[in-house]
């Protein structure tokens, strides 16, 4: 019997390269030993991808792409399919997972400029992957046929009417009528079940076929292929296969942790998932009173609403993403890792990160005056942290980078300095109680906590330097 | 390979023949493609005029009609809400309506054909939100200026109650008056003007 598996293995091997693509892409991919949790995220993000099609496609058997039909049959799918609702949810909380597993993955590589020489296809393929899983996200969800769905399109939409002379007869073509009518919702299915997964798929396969080709960064921005071993290996890299596989598989026990409570607890996520206003049908006459689009689009949403005049604003929103994609070319620092950039650069990363969030939240809020001012400043900060950055990061002083990846503290170490932070935090007063026994309760220190937290904000402090 | 006596330029000819022809190709084929996303026969057919019944409107009040899948609005204005109207311009970006769609026999600033009756397209001409109806005279939450309007939720453009837009905000336009005219006194048809059934 052996033998016969033996034999077929062998036949197999003979006509296809199974064996050398698992060495090229598993076990004989070398990637730099000090991957610290930030390295998750890409794997996620792969297994967010599996997650949508496999769901997506259990919906398509029974949802139905129809201005008619379409809300009920995912009332159906939510009532009467077997399971239904949890396909659905998974599907539904998957696309905000997705993101925010992507948006970590982005802030990943803008900490440790993993865009930066020679990765800059990398990102770019990253980034048309982001500019895709927007489409996606945006055409499924006017699917469900609500309200939210109905106007948000209609809002979407009409921001390519905004592009003079051809616009008009653009955003009509996309809709492919008048209004957002059944014809849109029809080519939106089209679009959401297989133009776009492919080009996902594709541009998944580039994205790592350009890292595997030049290697993956690491949290010191070194390269590892600069210092091998005699056997040509590189000296601070381990095999993909095992280790970061079995790691990535810790990562993925801790996330679906998160994701299933999600599903299971909060799906609607309180109106951010799943928005209040999709739960009724679609109606064209009447816009609801405030209409915000999905949270992972608040942040160029808010954008958009800070600019006074139309077609700016249409630009500048489109800006605040072909940004993005420029950085590898305007950041003019040689350093790649935050960890020995200068403090310039740390305090515009984190600029940036508190102006993105802001912005992600003002998103979601009526357009009042003070907090329409509110976004325009801190549009200001989004852009300026782009648009200045080839004169920023030239003034930069970077630290010495080390030749090779540095000893990171693991769990063991991280643990006995949280239990030496608690014992100075704590005091054991002998406390004689009343039935004559002497206890040591353990009591807060407040001269001890006050140490302990100078130290964290000096540290922090000096990190930033 | 062998590339002795290789005649190159032939070579050359041939490749780019083949590109031009299949660019052409290409190009032929990108036409029916791209032009089966358009509007079909059956939606440009579906834009057929409809009659609204104003008899019962109460002054001050609003109806919505569907007219091509667009809301349209049939506001009824009371005498105090038109001399609103004449006065307070200040704040408007475009009084007199020269860079707003509307039809040519619509002259008055108030932008009806009866003053009292005011239609309009009921899509905010930013990205086509419907703007909510806000009559009351300075609310909370929209300022002591505001003398009745327009408000669009998505994007905070507003609209006085003639469709004009105000200043320093998204929208670009006032709103867009549809052609209408009145068959009799309380029945006016929308979607179709006295020109076109003239014609």
């Amino acid at each position: 019997m052996k033998n016969r598996v033996n034999k077929c293995c062998d036949w197999t091997l003979e006509r296809f390269p199974l064996s050398k693509l698992w060495n090229e892409h598993m076990a004989e991919y070398y990637a730099p030993k000090n991957f610290n949790f930030w390295y998750f995220f890409g794997s996620l993000a792969l297994l967010m991808l599996v997650n949508q099609f496999i769901t997506g496609i259990l919906l398509t058997m029974n949802y139905k792409p129809d201005a008619k039909l379409a809300f009920d049959s995912v009332e159906y799918i939510m009532r009467d399919v077997n399971w239904g609702w949890l396909v659905r949810y998974m599907h539904s909380t998957g696309a905000s997972a997705f993101f925010i597993l992507i948006y970590l993955h982005m802030f990943r590589g803008m900490m440790y400029g993993s865009y930066k020489k020679p990765r800059e296809l990398i990102w770019i393929f990253g980034m048309l992957l982001f500019v895709c899983l927007m489409a996606e996200a945006f055409m499924g969800y006017l699917l469900p046929w609500g309200q939210m769905s109905y106007w948000g399109a209609q809002v979407i939409i009409s921001l390519f009417s905004a592009i003079p002379v051809i616009g008009d007869e653009l955003s009509l073509w996309i809709r492919g009528d008048y209004v957002i009518s059944d014809a849109t919702l029809n080519r939106f299915f089209a679009f959401h079940v297989i133009a776009v997964p492919l080009a996902l798929i594709i541009l998944v396969f580039l994205h790592i076929v350009a890292l595997h080709e030049v290697g993956s960064n690491n949290p010191d921005g070194i390269e590892i292929k600069e210092s091998k071993d005699p056997w040509g290996k590189p000296v601070d890299g381990i095999p993909f296969h095992p280790y970061y596989t079995v790691k990535d598989i810790v990562g993925v026990a801790v996330f679906l942790f998160f994701f299933c409570t999600v599903i299971f607890y909060m799906p609607e996520m309180g109106g951010y998932f799943l928005e209040n206003a999709n739960f009724i049908p679609a109606d064209p006459l009447m816009t609801p009173e405030h209409i915000e689009p999905s949270w992972y689009f608040t942040p160029f949403y808010a954008i958009l609403r800070a600019v006074p005049d139309k077609f700016a604003g249409v630009i500048a929103m489109g800006g605040s993403i072909v940004v993005l994609f420029l950085l590898p070319w305007l950041d003019r620092c040689p350093v790649k890792s935050i960890r020995y950039r200068g403090g310039i650069y740390k305090k515009a990363l984190a600029l940036f990160v508190v102006s993105f969030l802001v912005l992600g939240y003002l998103g979601t809020q009526p357009a009042t005056p003070t907090f329409t001012m509110i976004a325009r400043v801190f549009t200001v900060i989004y852009f300026a942290f782009f648009l200045l950055m080839p004169i920023y990061t030239r003034w930069e002083k970077p630290k010495a980078v080390p030749k090779r990846v540095t000893h990171e503290p693991d769990a063991e170490e991280k643990y006995a300095a949280l239990v030496e932070a608690f014992e100075e935090m704590t005091t054991h007063e002998p406390l004689k109680t009343s039935w004559g026994a002497t206890a040591f309760p353990v009591s807060p220190n407040k001269e001890g906590i006050k140490h302990v937290l100078t130290r964290l904000l000096e540290k922090l402090k000096r990190s930033f330097e | 390979m062998n590339h002795e006596g290789v005649d190159n330029s032939k070579r050359q000819f041939l490749t780019t023949a083949l590109t031009v022809v299949g660019a052409v190709g290409t190009g032929y084929l990108a036409v029916p493609f791209l032009s089966q996303m358009q509007p079909s026969a059956k939606a440009m057919a579906a834009g057929a005029p409809v009659e609204v019944d104003i008899s019962k409107i109460e002054p001050g009040q609003l109806i919505r009609v569907a007219w091509r899948g667009k809301p349209v609005w049939v506001l009824s204005r009371t005498e105090e809400v038109l001399d609103n109207l004449k006065t307070d311009t200040a704040k408007l970006a475009d009084p007199n309506s020269q860079e707003s769609k509307q039809p040519d026999y619509i002259t008055d600033p108030l932008r009806s054909i009866k003053p009292e009756i005011f239609i309009a397209v009921g899509l905010c001409t930013h990205l086509g939100c419907s703007p909510t109806f806000r009559p009351e005279i300075a609310p909370n939450d929209l300022g002591k200026d505001w003398m009745g309007g327009f408000f669009c939720p998505c994007h905070g453009s507003g609209f006085d109650l003639a469709g004009r837009v105000f200043r320093s905000v998204p929208a670009p336009t006032n709103l867009e008056v549809p052609p209408y005219r009145y068959i009799t006194d309380t029945l006016i048809i929308n979607g179709e003007d006295n020109l076109e059934a003239d014609a």
